[in-house]
């Protein structure tokens, strides 16, 4: 199941584990990556926490936690491979994988469908 | 038009043509990256030959009866030597304020076809109408300030710069750096001068607001060129550790502090007789509290405006003033203001960043050695 946050994080739920990332539409509008911060392993994110950090040329963004949970294993390639990002940002270009929460709230996330027409709203 | 409303510059829709992200900055609408993204930009810029539209930016005349009274009046307000400037030559300077702070930095330079007693300036778009009022209101009854505003200003940035000019007909080529003349390129009257804001070779054209589309499409057509946004412009000047007004130098920078005494020549720091002349000549003298300086940093993580500036031991000694990514070195490089006995080239440092602090050491300007044609 893939859902989708209104900050522009993807997340793909398979049982307890919470893969994330940012959407294409966010690497577009934050333009070429050059460094990009993962939480380490074993962190405890808050729903909506900052989880990352992403650095354009021009700027640096957060990126939150989709869900609440514990970081399990981060995508360490981002370390030496930053434009990733842009080229993979749904697939190779991956945050991090948490271990979700008991009891963690996913009522606000939304499906392609629903992201795709927040995004065309924007 | 309301004078909170967005302004235009002449290309506008050149821009909007070319796919550019259009963004705020200093009262315009301007474009920050075209559809090649800012990497890219830059790095064809270093390459070959970068269009940037950089028409926000104020251009006036200052005009007098003959080029000792103007360049007298312009000397009461900056600290560059005027007086001896040559037709046909260029200099940088700032507009001083009687505390030592710098209101704006400007280019000036002397026309060669304009009445004798003629002066051109540019300065920053965000400070331009507060720049116009101080001059003005310094000025003696005999010179006036004429901004220039149906005029428009390109940049052509890069090692192919000269090529493409002179393939447009612009007898450019015997120009060194810091020169202007009036010219005629793509059948267009332009004046030009040999410099820029990338710390590459270049020139910088003054145009006819009404020309400017005619000649931005002609300089474009040539494929040696591609139009350049605010974002590169942004990163190759920080590669080129040239200052950005209202970050690297402001009210409370003198030109000392912002390592700008070279372009305070030497009748000037001996005689004064500039805004703030006191305590530059003290700081000449005897060192200024603080010194704008470059960082170059061990790892990947950019540092950006504002992260504080430790020493090895944690003592906060001054504060980054500009810090991103270059794409030229990459690698993060900064610009910042340090305590005067932490600025020597190599000095070890710590720059913190969201709580983690990151080696970096003090670094000699410009991070990539200038193009320029001296």
């Amino acid at each position: 199941m893939k859902l989708y946050t209104k900050d522009h994080e993807w997340v793909v739920i398979e049982g307890d584990t919470a893969t994330f990332g940012i959407t294409d539409h966010a690497q577009s509008q934050l333009g070429d990556i050059v460094f990009v911060e993962v939480p380490e392993v074993g962190k405890s994110v808050d729903k909506g926490g900052e989880a990352a950090v992403v650095e354009s040329v021009k700027a640096a963004s957060e990126v939150y936690a989709p869900l609440a949970g514990e970081v399990i294993e981060a995508n360490t390639k981002l370390a030496d491979d930053p434009g990733l990002v842009n080229l993979e940002p749904e697939t190779g270009g991956w945050f991090a994988k948490l271990k979700i929460a008991a009891g963690a709230d996913t009522s606000d996330l939304m499906d392609e469908a629903a992201y795709q027409a927040f995004v065309a709203s924007l | 038009m309301t004078t909170d409303a967005t302004l235009r510059t002449p290309l506008y829709d050149a821009h909007v043509a070319l796919g550019a992200r259009m963004v705020p900055f200093a009262g315009y609408d301007m474009p920050v990256q075209y559809p090649a993204g800012i990497l890219a930009e830059h790095t064809w810029t270093r390459e070959h030959a970068g269009l940037f539209d950089v028409s926000h930016m104020g251009q006036a005349f200052l005009v007098g009866p003959d080029h000792a009274t103007t360049a007298a009046a312009l000397e009461a307000l900056i600290p560059a030597a005027i007086v001896e400037l040559a037709p046909g030559r260029q200099r940088y300077s700032q507009l001083t304020d009687a505390d030592g702070g710098i209101l704006d930095d400007l280019m000036v330079s002397r026309p060669t076809d304009a009445p004798d007693g003629t002066l051109f300036l540019v300065v920053n778009a965000a400070c331009k109408d507060a720049d116009y009022a101080h001059i003005a209101a310094a000025l003696p009854a005999n010179v006036s300030l004429r901004p220039l505003d149906d005029r428009a200003l390109l940049a052509l940035q890069g090692p192919e710069a000269e090529a493409v000019m002179v393939a447009l007909g612009a007898p450019v080529a015997a120009m060194k750096f810091m020169d202007t003349a009036p010219v005629t390129v793509a059948g267009l009257d332009v004046h030009v001068s040999r410099s820029g804001y990338t710390g590459e070779d270049g020139f910088e054209v003054s145009v006819a607001a009404a020309d400017a589309p005619r000649l931005w499409d002609s300089l474009l057509a040539d494929p040696r060129v591609k139009p350049i946004g605010l974002g590169a412009r942004d990163s190759l000047r920080l590669e080129g550790g040239l200052c950005l007004y209202g970050h690297d130098i402001d009210t409370t920078t003198s030109p000392v502090e912002g390592a700008l005494e070279w372009s305070i020549q030497k009748r000037r720091r001996v005689d004064g007789g500039f805004p703030g002349a006191a305590r530059v000549q003290a700081e000449l003298a005897n060192g200024p509290a603080r010194r704008r300086v470059g960082l170059t940093f061990d790892g990947r993580q950019p540092a950006r405006e504002g992260a504080e500036i430790a020493t090895k031991d944690g003592r906060i000694v001054g504060r980054v003033t500009s810090g991103g990514f270059g794409p030229t070195l990459q690698a993060p490089v900064a610009m910042g203001l340090v305590e005067t006995a932490f600025a020597a080239p190599g000095t070890e440092l710590d720059v913190l960043v969201r709580g983690k602090a990151l080696p970096a050491r003090v670094a000699t300007l410009p991070f990539v050695p200038a193009g320029f044609r001296r």
